[in-house]
């Protein structure tokens, strides 16, 4: 076989993390980034910064934070210990880390989205009887959708991608906790398993590429079925 | 529709301080750009709030400095210069947008009703973007009209489009709001929108009220200002071939027309200028209308005098120089003959022949052939 059991299990454990931090951090990122991008209350530019900040911080740096928060030990500690959540070394460790690491994508992305839409059918949707709720689902979602589309791509990209943080909160538990960055650089740290790597490398590249096809082939569909 | 509006808005330097009450249902809010107009809609929408005041519809208090009530709640629509359709929706549920949102007692019009009015049917399937200018105008028209507004603001709706697009949409619009009885407040800054569109007109100018006026004397106003020359609009009616001209009734009298059409009744535009003044009654004219006319009035406007004539029960303008009025000798009763070429007129709409109501019964300015 092509791929080693141990790899394999790296790979789909990678996807799964990807994709639940992905999955999760959507409807929040989609809050925000509404927040953010439609509405102009006192302290916006801090909430802005505090949400981009891990865009700029170096990943251990974000992922020592996380286990001062999260750890047995943390601030956060003894709430999770009582609802019996255990996130650190632990695959929910790497979604927590994948999560907060790629959410500036995913906002940046879709913050972008909701601001190049034209005012004026908000304006419009008001004049007609929509509540605020009502035109986030109406008008602001549909309207979005793209960038929310090229937001989770990014952010599903990142997070396959993501070494520093996870490795913080998580470390590089073979089978528990170890993702295809963390496993191509511990093969790259043992003699004669540079082909295994190799795979992996490769594997990340075509996992990545594919997302992009995807959400391109996605992206142009919404577009016909708009302007049909 | 009654309107009570005593409001102050500062929008940088610019200040809105408009304190003014008025009521009528084909009302025009008439003013040059940056003079407030589109403020004032966005706080009787109620998309924006004043920094104090009041707005009173109808005698319910919209907004007064303390609570206002939401635009989602007041029933006050609008239809936007830009169209502003939802681009992710098509034709349909953009015109539904609205009206779903209604509760059900208060759904009022019946869609399919409006959507043969406005000959939307073929449009339904498409999505927006593959509508012309004209088509947006009317869906946009139709989705704002479908959620059942106790007053109508018609933001500039017109602007933008060619003469030809226009004069397409306004007897759409006369058609719509004459069969839904909708109040409407239509804001433009043409004087010839106005004429068509409304019955009486409220002044802004920098922010402030200047005054209430009939739409048909915004048009002389104007010319005494010097803002721009009259525009005779004219309601003629039944047409009948003459050779290869066309005859159409206007009061008593008979107008000779190179443009035919199919339409029983027709909006017609006419220059002032166009019109040409003779003492006595000529021999013989390339014109092929005379119309025998006694004068009824005289605004002088620099070397120019708009001379207002009476002509089988209609008003017609003409507009002549200084002179011609000395050399004439002409005063209030002189007796006139008015010669028009047939080439002068212009066709701007007609009545739609399938749709069982007049259109042209909306604007007041102009004159009719009754």
């Amino acid at each position: 076989m092509f791929f080693a059991p141990a790899d394999l299990e790296v790979i789909v454990l990678s996807v799964k993390v990807a994709a639940v931090a992905t999955f999760l951090s959507l409807p929040v990122g989609f809050l925000v980034a509404a927040g953010l991008g439609m509405s102009r209350f006192p302290g916006r530019a801090l909430v802005d910064g505090v949400i981009n900040l891990p865009l700029v911080l170096p990943p251990v740096v974000v992922g020592y934070f996380l286990l001062i928060l999260l750890g047995d030990n943390g601030f956060f500690g003894p709430i999770l210990k009582a609802l019996g959540i255990k996130i650190v070394f632990n695959w929910k460790g790497a979604v927590v880390a994948s999560a907060v690491v790629g959410f500036p994508l995913l906002v940046r992305s879709i913050r972008l989205g909701i601001e190049s839409i034209d005012e004026g059918m908000f304006h419009a949707a008001r004049s007609l009887g929509a509540t605020w709720r009502d035109i986030l689902f109406s008008v602001v979602l549909p309207q979005s959708w793209r960038a929310i589309l090229v937001g989770a791509t990014l952010m599903f990209a990142r997070s396959l991608g993501e070494f520093g943080a996870t490795v913080m909160i998580a470390g590089s538990i073979p089978g528990r906790t170890q993702t295809i960055p963390l496993a191509i650089f511990d093969y790259t740290n043992q003699p004669g398993k540079d082909a295994n790597a190799l795979k992996l490398c490769i594997v990340s590249m075509a996992l990545s590429f594919s997302v992009l096809l995807v959400s391109e082939y996605l992206a142009r569909r919404a577009k016909k079925t708009v302007t049909r | 529709m009654k309107l009570e509006v005593d409001v102050k808005k500062r929008l940088g330097s610019f200040e809105l301080n408009l304190d003014f009450g008025t009521m009528g249902n084909r009302l025009g809010l008439f003013g040059p750009s940056g003079s407030g107009k589109s403020t004032l809609v966005r706080l009787l929408a109620g998309l924006d709030l004043p920094d104090s005041g009041t707005i009173k519809l109808d005698g319910e208090v919209l907004t007064d400095g303390r609570r206002a009530i939401p635009p989602r709640k007041r029933r006050v629509g609008v239809v936007f210069q830009d169209s502003h359709l939802f681009t992710h929706l098509g034709v349909t549920a953009n015109l539904l947008y609205g009206y779903k949102r209604l509760p059900k007692a208060e759904r009022q019009i019946n869609p399919d009703e409006l959507i043969e009015a406005l000959d939307l049917g073929a449009l339904l399937e498409r999505g927006v973007h593959t509508l012309s200018g004209g088509e947006r105008r009317r869906v946009a028209l139709g989705r704002a009209v479908l959620a059942a507004p106790r007053l109508l603001l018609l933001d500039e709706p017109l602007t933008g489009l060619d003469d030809k697009l226009r004069y397409q949409i306004i007897p759409y619009l006369h058609m719509v709001l004459e069969r839904f009885g909708i109040p409407t407040l239509f804001i433009s800054h043409s004087v010839e929108e106005m004429r068509l569109m409304t019955n009486r007109v409220l002044l802004i100018e920098g922010g402030g009220f200047t005054g209430e006026i009939k739409s048909g004397e915004l048009a002389m106003q104007s010319f005494a200002r010097g803002q721009e020359g009259y525009v005779n609009l004219m309601t003629l009616c039944d047409p009948s071939p003459v050779g290869d001209l066309c005859a159409y009734r206007w009061g008593d009298n008979e107008l000779i027309l190179l443009d035919t059409s199919e339409d029983p009744r027709v909006m017609v535009r006419l220059e002032a200028r166009d019109v040409v003044l003779f003492k006595n009654h000529p021999t013989s004219t390339s014109a092929r209308n005379l119309l025998t006319c006694t004068v009824s009035g005289l605004v002088p406007l620099g070397n120019r005098v708009a001379v207002e004539l009476l002509c089988g029960g209609q008003l017609l303008v003409s507009q002549i120089v200084r002179e011609a009025v000395v050399e004439l000798d002409l005063r209030e009763g002189s007796v006139v003959v008015a010669a028009i070429k047939a080439t002068s007129f212009r066709i701007l709409y007609g009545e739609h022949r399938r749709r069982g109501r007049g259109v042209l019964s909306g604007p007041a300015s102009s004159s009719t052939c009754r």
